[in-house]
């Protein structure tokens, strides 16, 4: 299959990991961004084909994962309500709130539904004035602009039976916070090829300066994974610390200036509770004061609805790449996909449920796996 | 006096929709058996009209299987409720070593279903049952309330005869055999998806539901020693193969890369975020035989036309009990665990 094909060849692979080996001269501690690159280096294997000196680290840019058990809470008492059809991406069903997940809701009698595009939960609002429509949007800048999009769309038809349950984050402030903390382990980042596809790379030129860390935007295949590895190595062992641009056929230093016009438009940075981060200042997106009516928290006054995460789960210290999943003493045994104790174990893409799915003791340790 | 000279005299009616009194099993049930199912399937003389079908058999074992069928939507690209229900069942019969014969059905039919909808599901069974050379011998019809059903559900229970001197299991695979599936992953699970979802695929994908039992008789023609047989539905071939290295106490080993899938189902997946080897199939054979017969079992499948792209997928091995591994097209090795709950699309 073309564009896919290309970035699997076995033969290419190889050969950029024979690099990476030739490379690589000490240990170092590489995070990758995205909840999607760590499904894609686990379900490839690609950490067992790195140096042992090498260690792959699974930061927290799992949407569904980040997202706080308040906001989880808030979309089950929506979904409750009668007379609404609430509306999520499919993984976000599973993710456990204070009391089961939506799909129990949808049992229970509440109206949920997938879809796969924000403007098909506006369709339904059309299609059915008589009811309240709402969509969660949850994700980074990747999925902001579709969301975005969908409020414009829905104001200019003059869908006031249309709202949206906001919960969108910013990969850069998250990064920010992760090195400002003392306990930080990471040297270098594959930074997030879908997020810069909308932002671009200069929001990161500010953060390998300060931080004095290299980080390497890389794509989602095996061999954009490895070539952000191959790439970051050369930059930690050279002593480097910029931005380097591996995914450059999606990605361009403006990224994609119409989107983020929309995104502007519609959206306004604002402070964001983190899944096990906890609270960082100026790391997410709520809707505009224009946008007001359609706010589905507002709507629907569950904004004083407030959750205590549960001590048991380590998904916080596990997005932050200060623990593997395989640390957990719940892991595989009380926390499974089927009964998930934390959102890293709900996602495919979160680091549990990749770890869950693709590995066994005996099979394969990660490089540098001595933690 | 008859029951029917003492009844008021309302004028019999014939509905375009199915309402509650066609589950009354009075007149109108009669009419509908009469009009829909035995119009639809033939009448088969005075036995079709006692209680239950009396069937006669020769020596040997019967092999017994029934299926709920449920699925929207009830028509498809590549076949409808009708054909799954029937080959759905007939398959199960087939992988278990068993020649299909007799299928009974049971429809629950909402209030308000169009009796031509209805009538159109009967005929597809009918064309299912010659194609899978199976005969249906009882069946039986309730109406819900509208609100009460998604259309219609059907069950089939299946019965086939098994010959003497097989027997197939799943508890028999052994390290050293090898495993073989007769086409391409994911097919039907896609074609379902694409139309219940409206998506616009690259190429259409069209459901692969067919009869295996001609399939799974040139295979153990050619391979009479063959370990067992599956059909790999609901939770794709990972499951299938889950079930079975369980079942028997071994490992599994996949090869990725010699997987059949097509381009239209390959590309779907990408796009949905789901593994071809969770997409179910309804017309696909997986066979595990001794590596001895495996090249003889490999060329009936191809030779067959529901076996044109059947490929050698991997073997039997000792490690790991229990454990699907599967060594992708890196030559990196990983677990192929079985679908867990839905499959649900991620968010990107």
């Amino acid at each position: 299959m073309r564009y896919l094909d290309e970035y699997r060849d076995a033969d290419a692979v190889r050969a950029i990991a024979a690099a990476i080996h030739e490379a690589t001269t000490r240990p170092w501690v590489i995070m990758e961004v995205c909840g999607g690159q760590t499904h894609s280096i686990v379900r490839y294997g690609l950490d067992t084909l790195l140096p042992d000196a090498i260690e792959l680290v699974h930061g927290p840019g799992c949407p569904v994962c980040v997202t706080p058990l308040t906001m989880i809470d808030r979309a089950h008492a929506i979904a409750a309500r009668e007379g609404v059809v609430f509306c999520s991406f499919g993984d976000m069903l599973r993710v456990p709130g204070s009391r089961g997940d939506l799909l129990s809701r949808k049992s229970e009698g509440a109206d949920v539904r997938v879809v796969y595009s924000p403007l098909d939960a506006v369709r339904l609002a059309e299609a059915h004035p008589d009811r309240e429509v709402v969509f969660f949007a949850i994700g980074f800048e990747t999925t902001s602009p579709a969301n975005a999009m969908a409020v414009k769309v829905a104001a200019r038809r003059g869908l006031t039976n249309f709202s949206m349950l906001v919960s969108h984050v910013l990969v850069p402030p998250v990064i920010d916070a992760m090195l400002d903390a003392g306990d930080n382990r990471v040297q270098a980042f594959l930074g997030p090829g879908h997020v810069c596809t909308v932002m671009g790379t200069r929001q990161y030129e500010a953060i390998a300066a300060r931080h004095g860390v290299p980080i390497v935007i890389s794509g989602f295949e095996p061999l954009d994974l490895l070539d952000g590895v191959r790439r970051a190595v050369i930059q930690l062992e050279a002593g480097e610390a910029r931005v380097d641009n591996a995914y450059a056929r999606a990605v361009r230093p403006d990224g994609n200036p119409a989107s983020r016009a929309v995104v502007d438009e519609v959206f306004e940075v604002c402070d964001r509770d983190w899944r096990g981060v906890g609270p960082i200042a100026a790391s997410g997106l709520r809707l505009r004061a224009a946008y007001r009516d359609h706010d589905a928290a507002a709507r629907f006054a569950v904004e004083d609805l407030r959750t205590a995460e549960p001590a048991e789960c380590i998904s916080g210290r596990v997005l932050r790449g200060l623990a593997k999943p395989s640390d957990c003493p719940a892991f595989g045994t009380r926390c499974t996909p089927e009964h998930p104790l934390g959102a890293t174990m709900v996602s495919s893409e979160g680091a549990c449920a990749a770890y869950f799915a693709y590995r066994a003791d005996d099979l394969v340790t990660l490089g540098g796996g001595a933690r | 006096m008859s029951d029917d000279d003492a009844a008021c005299p309302l004028p019999a009616s014939r509905y375009e929709r199915v309402v509650l009194g066609h589950g009354s099993g009075g007149r109108l049930s009669a009419d509908l058996l009469a009009d829909v199912f035995l119009a639809g399937y033939g009448d088969r003389g005075p036995d079709a009209r006692e209680d239950s079908a009396t069937l006669a058999v020769e020596a040997g074992r019967i092999a017994l299987t029934t299926d709920a069928f449920v699925v929207h939507p009830r028509v498809f690209p590549g076949g409808d409720l009708g054909a799954l229900a029937v080959y759905g069942t007939v398959n199960d019969l087939a992988v278990s070593g068993a020649v299909p014969r007799w299928l009974t059905a049971a429809f629950v039919i909402e209030e308000g279903l169009e009796v031509a909808e209805l009538a159109a599901l009967v005929a597809s069974m009918r064309a299912a049952c010659e194609r899978a050379d199976v005969t249906l011998v009882a069946g039986d019809t309730k109406v819900v309330d509208r609100g009460k059903g998604d259309g219609v559900f059907v069950t089939t229970t299946g019965v086939g005869v098994i010959p003497p001197g097989r027997s197939l299991s799943a508890t028999a695979a052994r390290p050293g055999d090898a495993v073989l599936v007769s086409g391409t992953m994911g097919d039907h699970g896609i074609a379902i998806l694409s139309v219940r979802e409206g998506l616009t695929l690259e190429g259409p994908v069209r459901s692969d539901a067919a009869p295996l039992a001609s399939l799974v008789e040139a295979v153990l023609a050619a391979a009479p020693d063959a370990r067992c047989l599956r059909d790999p539905t609901r939770g794709g071939l990972a499951s299938t193969l889950n079930e079975l290295a369980g079942a028997s106490a071994v490992g599994i080993e996949l090869d990725e890369p010699a997987v059949p899938v097509g381009d239209a189902v390959r590309g779907a997946c990408e796009i949905l975020g789901l593994d071809p080897l969770h997409v179910a199939n309804e017309g696909k054979l997986v066979a595990i035989v001794p590596e001895s017969s495996a090249d003889a079992a490999l060329s009936a499948m191809r030779a067959h036309p529901l076996g044109e792209r059947a490929a050698r997928v991997g073997r039997v091995v000792e490690s790991r009990p229990g454990t699907v591994v599967l060594r992708t097209a890196l030559g990196t090795r990983r677990v192929l665990s079985m679908l867990s709950g839905e499959a649900l699309p991620r968010i990107c």
